[in-house]
């Protein structure tokens, strides 16, 4: 079991998520950076599907009652274990805490969201298959309070050294397919100036702030269903590219869909973006 | 009919009205289940419906797959909902409409409804079946929190909040029926093509 001394900002369980279900008007959720996510529950030894934690920005400090594996990836963070530092190697910081440990994950110093994942799993009950926390419908467990406790489960396999994918933490160049409704919009602006990431971005989706990308013809969109990744235009010109927790239909014309999220949930704040065509 | 690519595993399907939107969808979960289609998500909205995480070849395939005009004629479970007609919005409701609020009630229970798609929350449907001129307008300003089973309309379509939440709907009135539980076989009471009856309490 862990036990929350400090949850920080939003620390939510989070899996490979729920989908299957958008035609209920259930989003998919799941990790941010599912990468990231499978990455930490490879060097555990728990099949990719397992729950682990998803901070952002400032970390988590967890108390463990029994000694327990554990692996965290994704952002850059120091990490205390009984106030020891634990060294990062190949993109993750991998180490035993003995029962009674606590693991203090500090504020992000490159990316956003870190990933614990505990040997064994997170073993809060599923909801529609995934135990993730769906920050736009509430499903799933709720964010993680001081004071909560996290049940684990039994660890299935042995741990795994692996690799970690190559992550840029700088300026990001997305892969955008244009479409399905590209030909709302002159596109040619989405290609000009670069933009930022708003503060405002969270899991339902990144805000891009910059040049407006413009409509080239007026009216309303009936809702359509949308995808992970899609580049929503709403009426203020400011594209909006949506992550996990992302509504299953929406009303704005979406005028691509980028190939990979991954590189947006560890954006922080201001970070420069930039769109490339794909064919 | 109109396919468009939605990034690298989506299709959409523009039809070119609401029940082509049921016949689409109801052919491809007809094929799904035979197993000819293999796709993660099939999304029906207004006027499409999206296939996402689709295997390489189905764009191609699809054309083929054309339900017959005129529709498939199967008709989906019949859902009655027992309403008790005391919205806040009923009486403007039924100003919009020039009718008094008994007539605007009796229209209400007399329309058959079906499912046209989901959105906006888990279970949350969007029931068409209204006629065209009796669409109204969203509140200017949504209710920062609208309760559970309020139904409600806004431009063609009813629906019924299945959560508390913000909405900009017109509450028309409120049922008990559980619409949406995650620990029920089928979560959602109401799935596309689902044809529903209000009937009031």
């Amino acid at each position: 079991m862990i036990t929350v001394l400090r949850a920080g900002p939003l620390t939510t369980v989070q899996d490979l998520g729920r989908p299957g279900w958008a035609h209920l008007g259930v989003p998919r959720s799941g990790a941010l950076d599912a990468p990231a996510l499978r990455l930490a529950n490879r060097f555990v030894g728990n099949p990719d599907d397992a729950a682990g934690l998803e901070t952002t920005m400032l970390g988590c400090t967890l108390r463990f009652e029994r000694p327990t594996l554990v692996a965290v990836t994704g952002a850059v963070a120091d990490i205390d274990v009984d106030f020891r530092p634990v060294e990062r190697l190949r993109g993750c910081q991998l180490f035993a805490v003995p029962a009674g440990g606590v693991v203090d994950v500090k504020r992000a110093t490159r990316g956003v969201r870190s990933y614990l994942a505990v040997a064994g799993g997170i073993a809060v009950e599923p909801v529609l298959g995934s135990r993730s926390t769906d920050t736009l419908s509430g499903l799933g467990p709720p964010r993680l309070a001081d004071g909560d406790t996290l049940p684990i489960g039994v660890p299935t396999a042995a741990p795994t050294l692996v690799g970690e994918p190559a992550r840029p933490y700088g300026e990001l160049v997305l892969g955008i397919r244009l479409g399905p409704r590209d030909d709302w919009f002159d596109t040619a602006g989405l290609f000009g100036s670069p933009y930022r990431i708003s503060p405002l971005s969270n899991r339902v989706g990144s805000r891009l702030a910059g040049t407006a990308v413009t409509r080239t013809r007026a009216g309303e969109l009936p809702s359509e269903g949308v995808v992970l990744g899609a580049v929503q235009v709403p009426a203020d010109g400011q594209p909006i590219i949506f992550l996990a927790d992302h509504p299953t239909t929406g009303g704005y014309p979406v005028v691509g869909v980028i190939d990979d999220v991954a590189p947006l949930a560890q954006a922080q704040p201001g970070t420069t973006v930039r769109f490339r065509e794909l064919d | 009919m109109k396919i468009r690519r939605v990034g690298t595993a989506g299709l959409l399907i523009e039809c070119a009205d609401a029940q082509r939107v049921e016949d689409w969808r109801a052919e491809l979960w007809r094929r799904r289940s035979a197993g000819e289609l293999r796709v993660v998500e099939i999304v029906p909205g207004a006027r499409t419906v999206l296939l996402d995480g689709v295997a390489p070849g189905t764009a191609e395939a699809l054309p083929g797959w054309e339900p017959a005009p005129g529709g498939i004629q199967s008709e989906g479970p019949l859902v009655e909902i027992h309403t008790v007609f005391d919205g806040e919005d009923l009486a403007s409701v039924a100003d919009l409409w020039g009718v008094t609020v008994d007539t605007a009630v009796r229209r209400l229970v007399e329309t058959p409804l079906t499912v046209a798609f989901s959105g906006f929350a888990p279970g949350f449907a969007y029931l068409r079946g209204l006629a065209d001129e009796w669409a109204v307008p969203r509140l200017a300003a949504p209710r920062p929190r609208v309760p559970a089973g309020s139904v409600a309309l806004a431009g063609g379509y009813a629906g019924i909040y299945p959560t508390a939440s913000p909405g900009g709907w017109r509450l028309v009135g409120r049922t008990d029926q559980n619409l949406f539980d995650v620990r029920r076989e089928h979560p959602a009471l109401l799935t596309p093509g689902t044809r529903v009856r209000l009937v009031a309490m």
